[in-house]
């Protein structure tokens, strides 16, 4: 239990003035614009956006800069923005197969109708520090010569697609159910798999990372292949109701990946590879790869398989904690007044060494 | 990039195509290419922001779920001849928001043809161009795999 105290109104205003000083730095560097942010830092922005569950990357530059580069304390400002806008409507959902792609790889065919596409990778990158960066002015990179091919973006099919047609994989069962709403109504177990989506997608990178992780390592097998990953714009559709017929309203860059799971069987389904699925704001891959293994595992039950009793097969211990504002409001909170509670310890204790030593004593003299 | 409208529904109407292009266009082209004689408007609603909650389908083409919100405006006005316009833009933008319901309402009436060729013909370009030159972008990062032959066909 914490709690209220009054006082420190005058050391919090100091407090608070020092943190905007700090925040701006050394006066003599010019300072960081939100523009910058949104356009030089923009995958720190897209994690923003996919952790505070909104798609708006002039508000989670803002909120970089607010937080001093905190993401997670960014992330903090987002969920409590989001909270004060009306809530408009639900878009249809969006097309992935439509995709115009930047990004689209497979690790299961090398020849995927469309083409393997790299996009604007780290991979094949060195690692290795760039000090051309470091220096002033670095010189700006003129875009490389398109290969002028000058052809319309062409849908680029789903790779699962190819499989599914000779029944190797599992078929996703078509329909138009409503999704149930963790930020509507709070989060029940066992929860769907749509639900278990929605958690996942705003769940904090690092941890459904180290439970995806932690699964390749033995923890829960998901033998998983990486079918497809693509990244690229797609529109958002809403249904206006006044109007009678859905209008997009927008475009937005999304990262999906589907894994190919290798599946012997079970006394329910026959073998065969079986689906993970992740979806993810922005150019966030890893995420989207982490969050389809961790689908993929959470679907145990559904699929017949046993429960070795690894975390990340447990549903409510994933689910429960990774999300980073929840996990930050309940780690955090121990930082407030807890002075009664602790005076309250500190006199059992007391008690109890009197009582020890009293009995120590007491045998000693026995 | 192909739209993604309900089959049953068909091609998108003309005033569909036309509020998604007004939507998605940068707000600051949209703001230069207003007319210069706008007439005056009554703002029915808005603008204001809200959120839509994103969704996508379980494995791309499953049942839905909630991917998360995304900031929109909207906005509804009527001209003194009667047409209502309409908009919901993606992001903060009031003005954008307004001027989106303004050209769709203007669309309805009989300024229509001139509106068409001064505000969508160069934002469908524009989007046009920048489309393609990032499809060739793309396209220049593509693979040509070749596998090494390893003596198994022999």
């Amino acid at each position: 239990m914490y709690v209220a105290v009054k006082g420190g109104e005058r050391a919090i205003d100091a407090a608070h003035a020092w943190l905007a000083e700090e925040r701006r730095g050394d006066q003599a560097v010019p300072e960081l614009s939100v523009p910058q942010i949104r356009e030089q830092l923009k995958l720190a922005v897209n994690r923003v956006m996919a952790e505070g569950s909104l798609y708006d990357p002039d508000l989670a530059a803002l909120a970089i800069k607010q937080a001093r580069g905190d993401l997670i304390e960014a992330v903090f400002l987002i969920r409590a923005y989001r909270t004060t806008l009306p809530r408009l409507g639900g878009s249809v959902p969006v097309d992935t197969g439509a995709m115009a792609c930047i990004r689209r790889i497979s690790a299961t065919f090398k020849d995927a109708p469309g083409g393997q596409v790299l996009g604007p990778t780290f991979d094949y990158t060195h690692r290795l520090l760039d000090f051309a960066l470091l220096a002033e002015a670095a010189p700006a990179t003129p875009s490389a010569p398109a290969e002028g091919s000058a052809t319309a973006p062409a849908v680029v099919p789903h790779i699962t697609e190819f499989l599914n047609r000779d029944g190797l994989i599992e078929t996703q069962p078509v329909s138009d159910a409503p999704a149930p709403d963790l930020t509507r109504t709070p989060m029940e177990l066992p929860a769907s798999r749509a639900l278990r989506l929605q958690a996942l997608t705003r769940g904090d990178e690092g941890f459904v990372l180290g439970m995806a992780y932690s699964t390749q390592r033995g923890y829960g097998r998901t033998h998983a292949f990486v079918g497809e990953l693509r990244i690229g714009m797609v529109a958002v559709e809403l249904a206006i109701p006044e109007l009678g017929f859905a209008v997009e309203i927008g475009e937005i860059e999304l990262s999906e990946c589907e894994t190919v799971n290798q599946f012997t069987g079970s006394k329910t389904e026959p073998a065969q590879f079986t689906r993970g699925y992740g979806l993810v704001f922005g150019q966030s891959e890893r995420k989207a790869i982490s969050m389809s293994l961790m689908d993929r595992a959470l679907r145990w039950r559904e699929l017949g398989e046993d429960d070795s009793g690894a975390p990340a097969q447990n549903e409510e211990f994933v689910l429960m904690h990774a999300d980073n504002i929840q996990a930050t409001g309940f780690l955090e909170h121990i930082k407030l007044p807890h002075y009664v509670d602790f005076q309250s310890e500190l006199e059992l204790v007391r008690r109890l060494r009197r009582a020890a030593l009293a009995g120590a004593g007491g045998q000693d003299h026995a | 990039m192909q739209r993604s409208h309900d089959p049953a529904a068909g091609a998108p109407t003309e005033r569909q195509a036309w509020m998604g292009l007004l939507a998605r266009a940068p707000s600051a082209r949209l703001a230069a290419l207003m007319p210069a004689d706008l007439p005056q408007a009554r703002l029915l609603r808005g603008p204001e922001v809200g959120a839509v909650m994103v969704r996508g389908r379980i494995g791309g083409t499953g049942a839905p779920f909630n991917l998360g919100e995304m900031t929109v405006t909207r906005c509804t006005l009527q001209l003194a001849s009667g047409e209502v316009g309409h908009a919901h833009v993606q992001g903060r933008g009031l003005a954008h928001a307004q001027h989106a319901a303004l050209v769709d309402a203007l669309l309805q009436g009989p300024r229509a043809e001139a509106i068409r060729s001064a505000v969508l013909a160069p934002l469908a370009a524009e989007e046009a161009a920048q489309r393609l030159a990032r499809a060739d972008r793309a396209a220049a990062t593509k693979v040509e795999f070749f596998t090494l032959v390893r003596g198994e066909d022999q």
